[in-house]
């Protein structure tokens, strides 16, 4: 993180100065809405992406990797390739899982810990966010250019599981989502786009 | 005389004693509106688990609540304090509304028998490669969104037997959860399903349970700290159902009565203009009523509501016979008698005709059918013998009715041309046969669905409440019967591996069976079997988790808990109380008349029917086992009645054609006779086609009384003379009678009832058609 930091300040400074030398523009940090409205101009969006998920009783992290396709505002899908194919469809509060044989439709409001960290994702995707505060405390960090956005649950239940989740992104793209649950267990699934955005 | 008056006496005194008798059996008779009457007398086993399962299967004792109105979360509130209220309620065997009020104790029960449970239990999977396999399939599942439920399980149950299980519970779709409980898709309607203790049959009892749901639903708006008057409350479900249709037939057979009753008093009046002509008149009519409801409740120990309706329409035509007695006879007593002998000879052949047509009824084996026919040839027979025995001593010495010669004269004028409308009527006629002959196909409507006497609106809320729930329609089932609970426990666990290729398949959505929750104690003994002995199983785990990111020390509570789970004593039914899965194995498992019986109830894939053949073909080797579709089942029910009704019509009609010819040894004659009504009936049958009413099994009675009743004016307009003309008063009362019957049974064509709307808007047409083609097909008099 500290390696991205630098070349990353530099460019805030030289932002910064140009800002000085033009006074008709006003110095202003990245707000949540920005943000979000930033992130709602993609309407769809396919990505690659590498999940490595730490698990206290696991001797060492399972890595599994796959493809992200978001189409907004509702509809995320998540097909994991390796180690074993399986495919997680959200599709307007609707959660189907697939592995192998069997396939799974959930109501999400009925699992609210697995539904704080979905929607977590598709609201942030979907630059949604209503949908975001209504679970979460959000805490956004850093510049257009660099920005860190942290959900803590509002809700004591799902904080019982998530402690929080941690998003990066540059610009209007999510580049990594990092859930860190309560008993210290952590996935780090990092993103990376596929189609440029539209 | 006096032996005339002495006879009379002996007559009235019968006659009251008759009526006591009538009244005293009624008044002991049990009345019902259930499913009972169209329940064949004796059943294929199809048809007894279609009984069973109508008047006490599980989907019968299913009551589906809706909450609508005010907002989603006065909805829910209304829905967890109903619930509350009505857990405690011993009418109910469970009330479900989506909130966890069993699930810690039901998981408490699956995680602890999940070895005795969980068909996965194999001595494969206790293998070291099995071992690894189930091993290496949790830890991927670690890896995938739904880890997070599993996680904690990994260290007693690494072979994910509890994920087996679950999955297993979860197939069938739950509604969803707005703010606690159980929501529709659409958001707008709070839901709750209920199994009551009294089966769906038991029509009082599910009045009761209705009553306490409702009363739950108004104490719960009470405790409304805002007043919250635009919620509602909607409830389905059959014994909803037959709750409703009781009170609907009730209501409007009370109705109907009253208003037909009315009318018929007000023209019986008009013409009579005499009140005392009135109270006599009517004496037949509560005589024969009287007479066939005894005799129906004797006959089959029970009255369906449908019959009463029908008694009510019958006022019209048991009234007839005292219109003919006070019309046709001249104004003193001398001449009652002499109409006993010009016209009682062609009424008893009405009457015998009626009855020869009825009896063919009687011999249906629907109870429904049969109860109306003995209805009407009781009713029938005690109108007319009181008629002929009775009345005419009750008459007073100066009794008289209003003059109607006027009238007659201008119908006996009219009757004379009615001739010129052959042609016309002819043409109509021959218009009829084409329309009949040509909607041949359509005419009738064999599904059993026509007769439900529930309203549209209400079937669209069940549909709706049904879909919103997922709840089970048990449409199709695989039933297996044996000797003891083990051995259809067995018989279930086989039926269900064969069911289980047919979802691969995609045959089928899904099946449940009580061996699911309940497995047979062999099967149990073997998954017993099938855990390895401590130390066996810790080397095997030693080897199983070579090349896994996990050490074997981890799973310790696995050991210990599969060690136990081999001693464990085997689950019995009353292990499960207290659990969901209580009710259905109760609901699925069910011992009666010293059998047992496993139903295994099969979904269909979304959208599309079962297909019977591949199901059939799959349980042919075992002939335990039975596929029953019950909507298939009860639709070929009544079809076979439907069909089995007209032949048995077809023969009541060879009857009175045989009748007739006994009587008048001419076929000519009883080919006038029978003409006129063979005519109104077909032309009824065009009309009913033509405005796109397909008959059901009533409109068969109907056309059934249309020639009882039109019997009646064929023989009157009949002469062995044509130069005799006949009497202008025999002309008045034929078009009094017929005006009553079609005031009887014309009021029923107005009923919601279809039962009741079939025979009105058969009967109250054909009577007159019946009267009009006799007219016009008379011989005429001049010629």
């Amino acid at each position: 993180m500290t390696r991205l930091t630098r070349p990353h300040f530099r460019l805030c400074a030289l932002v910064w100065l140009a800002l000085l030398v033009s006074p008709l523009v006003q110095a202003a940090p990245l707000s949540i809405a920005q943000l979000m409205a930033g992130l709602a101009k993609h309407p769809q969006g396919e990505a690659t992406f590498t999940e490595t998920k730490t698990i206290s009783i696991l001797e060492q992290p399972i890595e599994s990797s796959g493809e992200l396709l978001f189409i907004a505002p509702a509809r995320l899908e998540k097909r994991t390739l390796k180690p074993k194919p399986e495919t997680m469809v959200l599709d307007d509060g609707i959660l189907t899982l697939e592995r192998g044989q069997r396939k799974h439709v959930l109501q999400l409001k009925d699992y609210p810990e697995v539904a704080g960290m979905i929607e977590s994702i598709r609201a942030t995707l979907a630059g949604d966010l209503k949908a975001l505060e209504r679970v979460y405390q959000l805490a956004l960090d850093g510049s257009h250019e660099r920005w860190t956005l942290v959900l803590t649950p509002l809700d004591p239940k799902v904080g019982a599981v998530i402690a929080r989740i941690r998003m990066e992104g540059v610009k209007d793209v999510v580049r990594s989502v990092e859930i860190i649950q309560a008993d210290g267990d952590r996935s780090l699934m990092t993103i990376e786009q596929l189609a440029p955005p539209q | 005389m006096t032996h005339t008056r002495r006879s009379g006496t002996a007559a009235i005194v019968l006659w009251l004693i008759f009526l006591l008798a009538c009244v005293g059996i009624i008044s002991r008779t049990h009345f019902t509106t259930d499913l009972s009457a169209f329940l064949p007398r004796s059943p294929t086993p199809e048809q007894q688990l279609l009984m069973d399962q109508l008047s006490d299967g599980l989907a019968s004792r299913l009551i589906l609540v809706g909450i609508e109105g005010a907002d989603a979360p006065t909805r829910a509130r209304l829905s967890r304090q109903m619930a509350q209220r009505l857990r405690a309620d011993r009418t109910f065997v469970s009330v479900n509304n989506g909130e966890p009020v069993n699930t810690e104790r039901d998981r408490d029960f699956l995680f602890g028998n999940r070895y005795l449970l969980s068909p996965a239990v194999t001595p494969e999977r206790f293998s070291a490669d099995g071992l690894h396999a189930a091993l290496s399939d949790s830890i991927d599942l670690l890896a995938s969104p739904a880890g997070l439920l599993v996680k904690s399980l990994l260290p007693r149950d690494p072979t994910g037997e509890m994920v087996q299980l679950l999955e297993q519970l979860n197939s069938g779709t739950q509604p969803e959860l707005v703010e606690g409980a159980w929501a529709s898709r659409d958001g707008t309607r709070a839901l709750m399903l209920m199994q009551t203790r009294a089966a769906g049959s038991d029509t009082d009892a599910q009045q009761f349970a209705m009553a306490a749901i409702r009363q739950a639903f108004d104490q719960a708006l009470d405790q409304a700290p805002g007043a919250t008057p635009s919620a509602q409350l909607v409830m389905t479900g059959p014994g909803v159902f037959s709750v409703t249709s009781r009170d609907t037939i009730k209501r409007q057979v009370t109705r109907l009565s009253i208003i037909s009753l009315a009318l018929i008093a007000t023209l019986l009046l008009l013409v009579y203009r005499s009140f005392s002509a009135l109270a006599l008149g009517l004496l037949p009519v509560i005589s024969g009523v009287l007479a066939g409801i005894a005799a129906v409740s004797l006959g089959f120990g029970a009255v369906h509501g449908i019959t009463l309706g029908f008694g009510t329409a019958l006022i019209g035509e048991a009234v007839d016979y005292s219109i003919y007695l006070f019309v046709q006879s001249e104004q003193n007593r001398a001449d009652h008698q002499n109409w006993i002998k010009r016209f009682w000879p062609t009424i008893r052949l009405g009457v015998l005709t009626s009855i020869a047509g009825f009896a063919s009824l009687l011999l249906s084996g629907f109870p429904g059918l049969a109860q109306l026919g003995l209805y009407a040839i009781a009713g029938l027979i005690a109108a007319a013998t009181v008629t002929r025995f009775v009345l005419p001593s009750l008459l007073p010495a100066n009794f008289h009715i209003h003059d109607l010669s006027a009238i007659g004269l201008t119908l006996s004028r009219v009757a004379q041309r009615a001739a010129a409308l052959r042609w016309p009527a002819a043409i109509v006629l021959l218009a009829a046969c084409a329309i009949v002959v040509n909607n041949r196909a359509s005419l009738w409507n064999d599904k059993i669905a026509s007769l439900s006497p529930v309203s549209q609106a209400d079937v669209e809320l069940d549909t709706r409440l049904r879909a919103d729930m997922g709840a089970p329609d048990v449409r199709y089932l695989v039933v297996v019967s044996g000797a003891s609970q083990e051995s259809v426990l067995r018989a279930s666990e086989r039926v269900s591996t064969l069911l289980q290729t047919q979802v691969e398949q995609g045959e089928l959505a899904g099946f449940e069976t009580p061996s699911r929750y309940l497995p047979s104690l062999s099967t149990q003994r073997a998954r017993q079997a099938s855990l390895p002995p401590r130390p066996i199983l810790e080397t095997r785990l030693a080897q199983a988790v070579q090349g896994l990111p996990v050490r074997a020390q981890l799973f310790t509570p696995f050991l210990a808990d599969a060690d136990a789970a081999r001693s464990q004593p085997l689950l019995q039914a009353s292990d499960l109380q207290q659990t969901s899965m209580a009710m259905a194995v109760d609901a699925l498992l069910i011992q009666q008349h010293g059998q047992w019986r496993a139903l295994l109830p099969l979904t269909a894939p979304e959208g599309v029917s079962i297909d019977a053949d591949p199901i059939r073909a799959a349980l042919s080797a075992m002939p335990d086992a039975l596929f029953v579709d019950m909507k298939a089942e009860s639709d070929r029910l009544y079809s076979g009645y439907l069909h089995e009704a007209i032949v048995l019509s077809l023969g009541g009609l060879v009857a009175i054609i045989g009748l007739l010819f006994v009587v008048f040894r001419s076929p000519m004659r009883v080919l006038r006779i029978i003409a006129p009504l063979a005519a109104a009936v077909m032309t009824v049958t065009a009309g009913l086609s033509l405005f796109g009413q397909q008959m059901i099994i009533l409109h068969l009675v109907g056309l059934l009384l249309v020639v009882a009743v039109g019997s009646n004016y064929a023989l009157f307009f009949d002469r062995p003379d044509p130069r005799t003309p006949i009497l202008p008063r025999t002309l008045a009362s034929m078009l009094f009678a017929s005006l009553t019957t079609v005031a009887g049974f014309g009021l029923l064509a107005f009923s919601d009832v279809s039962l009741l709307q079939a025979m009105g808007v058969t009967v109250a047409p054909g009577v007159i058609l019946a009267l009009f083609y006799s007219a016009i097909f008379a011989r005429q008099s001049d010629a």
